[in-house]
């Protein structure tokens, strides 16, 4: 049984409510954290080895540590939870259950950072669960602590939520600031880094919703101990929403030391996949990380058993393994169609690119035109090398990471499922009646015995 | 010429009171939505104007934001807003039949309006609720594991609603 630090209280009748949630314990690594010096915090941050949980996985501490603090100028600690990723619904789960674990975590985070004011930047669609949000801010100043002076440290603090208003790219923390700043969400060329010049022109740290909830049981139970959940650089537990063709889909708690098969299977997490049917394939983090078929999703090349943890996912590079990213897990059962189904996000990257950079704007319509032809019955054979070469025209030649995002779940498609969209083209009759089906997705992979 | 009321005003303050001297701008966000909700569900150019005069910055700022994201309607739009998910997970669970059974039930096309100014359908891409699939934004709320009996039932509600 895997261990629960974030969602362990989740089924408490009344867990969202203060009164509730400060009796099972909650707030209590306010009143630890604000003995310690800021810099101790950021310490122990740094032992949990605590990666982003938004999709990058770069070390928390380490990001923290780079927030540069000069005399008069204030820093602001901003909540990125514009969770739009997707096949990502983790964040929202979070925030509408346990919004006061947030609340918590943001507190803490905000006296290690020296954040007098915190944003909670929310997509605008979540607009219920800003109300959510903002009655837990107002209870927690009601109970002292949120405020001037909190617990009589001298330490003040307040939390604003902003809604978005519908635009996937102020996921990226660059565009988030601008959009907090009252513009468009076009994302900053870097450097300056945000830990320089963020909101504002001020110091900010952007971290997500999960990341800021996780800093309370870091504080609660030291970083040591909490890094000695999970394995390896995959420290702590991680928050997996799952959807697509499984019988249970909805967020689960993993401690990323169980294997995908048991993940997928297991009725303690997804339950199997519906009606008897065989699994095709997945996306493990995300709609942008790479799809992989079934047979390499539950092994690696090597034929080892995949493990769901950032570095055995990641294992095979693009060539054959993923991505963690952000922990949405979309699962495709054998009726599924890998162009279809590719051809829909390929609408989403269109739909969402800021238009900024040309490889990004023009390359996303252009792959969703193709990919709409081939779908469609009027596809070519040279239209299939024409996406890899769009694809890989946009990667890389972008200022923000929308454009590698867009890129990867065509790359990944193309090459694992190549004959699928061979067939399509070959037969734009039939195409148009039945799919592909499994074909040869799911058999054993061969390892070469050297 | 548009106006919010006097307890609007105290909330546009209360908002604008969030950020440092000076960065009232980012009120734009928040003071749209604001604007939308009352201004009859979207955004025409008076209003946009209004809200520039209140947060005193260029009328062009204020086009520039609202006309990039998608939440903001630039052109009217019905009494509900059917705002159905087509993205991949949701794809994956029928969302497909679900925007042709709108369509066919309500006699619209995707952006189109009925003519008795209910409905608007508008397809959207994903808004993080995968899980549970597929789904639809009215409103405030989310209305998910859609179905057409369970459609049937939301479009019924929301006439009968509309004729007290």
């Amino acid at each position: 049984m895997s261990v629960k630090v974030l969602l362990e209280n989740a089924h408490i009748e009344g867990i969202r409510f203060y009164e509730t949630y400060r009796k099972n314990g909650g707030y209590r690594s306010v009143e630890k954290a604000l003995k310690m010096s800021p810099d101790e915090i950021v310490e122990e941050v740094k032992k949990s080895g605590l990666r982003g949980r938004g999709g990058a996985g770069f070390p928390t501490g380490m990001k923290w540590s780079f927030l540069a603090k000069p005399e008069g100028v204030p820093r602001h600690l901003v909540c990125n939870a514009d969770e739009s990723e997707p096949g990502t619904f983790k964040d929202r789960y979070l925030m509408e259950f346990l919004p006061h674990l947030l609340i918590e975590g943001l507190i803490v985070s905000s006296y290690a950072l020296g954040s007098n004011t915190t944003y909670i930047y929310i997509r605008g669609e979540y607009a219920w669960i800003t109300d959510i949000l903002e009655q837990a801010i107002t209870e927690a100043k009601a109970n002292g602590w949120l405020g001037k002076n909190i617990l009589g440290t001298g330490f003040d603090c307040e939390i604003y939520v902003q809604r978005g208003a519908g635009a996937y790219i102020c996921g990226e923390e660059t565009a988030l600031i601008e959009s907090l700043e009252g513009k468009r969400g076009n994302p900053r060329i870097k450097p300056p880094f945000p830990a320089i010049q963020g909101l504002w022109m001020r110091p900010t740290v952007v971290n997500n919703v999960e990341t800021l909830a996780a800093v309370v049981p870091i504080i609660n139970m030291g970083g040591d101990e909490y890094a000695k959940i999970g394995v390896g650089k995959s420290t702590g537990t991680k928050l997996l929403s799952v959807c697509g063709n499984v019988n249970k889909p909805g967020v689960y708690e993993i401690d990323m030391t169980i294997s995908v098969e048991e993940f997928i299977y297991s009725d303690t997490y997804c339950g199997g996949i519906p009606n008897g049917k065989k699994l095709k394939a997945c996306i493990p983090g995300g709609s942008s990380v790479p799809i992989l078929p079934a047979n390499l999703l539950l092994k690696t090349a090597k034929g080892e058993t995949r493990m769901m943890n950032y570095e055995s996912l990641a294992d095979g590079g693009f060539a054959t393994g993923s991505m963690m990213g952000s922990g949405g897990f979309i699962v495709l059962d054998e009726t599924q169609c890998i162009v279809r189904h590719t051809m829909s996000l390929a609408r989403f990257y269109n739909h969402e690119s800021c238009g900024q950079c040309s490889p990004c704007r023009e390359g996303t319509g252009w792959m969703y035109k193709i990919l709409k032809n081939i779908e469609y019955g009027h596809g070519k054979m040279s239209d299939i090398d024409l996406l890899w070469d769009v694809q890989r025209k946009i990667e890389g030649n972008t200022i923000c990471p929308l454009g590698d995002a867009a890129a990867w779940p065509v790359a990944a498609a193309i090459r694992h499922f190549r004959d699928e969209f061979e067939w399509h083209i070959n037969n734009p009759v039939e195409a148009q009646t039945r799919n592909y089906g499994l074909a040869h997705y799911a058999d054993p992979i061969h390892v070469p015995t050297v | 010429m548009k106006q919010f009321s006097a307890e609007q005003l105290n909330q546009v303050q209360a908002i604008i009171a969030r950020y440092p001297e000076g960065k009232q701008k980012s009120a734009l966000i928040p003071l749209l939505h604001l604007a939308q909700e009352t201004f009859g569900g979207w955004l025409d150019t008076d209003t946009m104007d209004y809200i520039a005069s209140l947060l005193t910055i260029k009328p062009i700022e204020v086009y520039e934001v609202a006309s990039f994201y998608s939440m903001f309607h630039m052109k009217p739009v019905g009494k509900h807003v059917l705002e159905v998910c087509q993205t991949g997970p949701c794809m994956l669970n029928g969302s497909d039949e679900i925007i042709a059974y709108i369509k066919q039930k309500l006699g619209v096309e995707a952006g189109q309006t009925t003519a008795d100014g209910l409905f608007t359908l508008k397809p959207v891409e994903c808004l993080g609720a995968c899980g549970y699939a597929p789904m639809m934004q009215l409103g405030k709320h989310y209305k998910e594991f859609l179905t057409k009996e369970k459609l049937d039932q939301i479009i019924e509600d929301l006439r009968i609603a509309a004729t007290h």
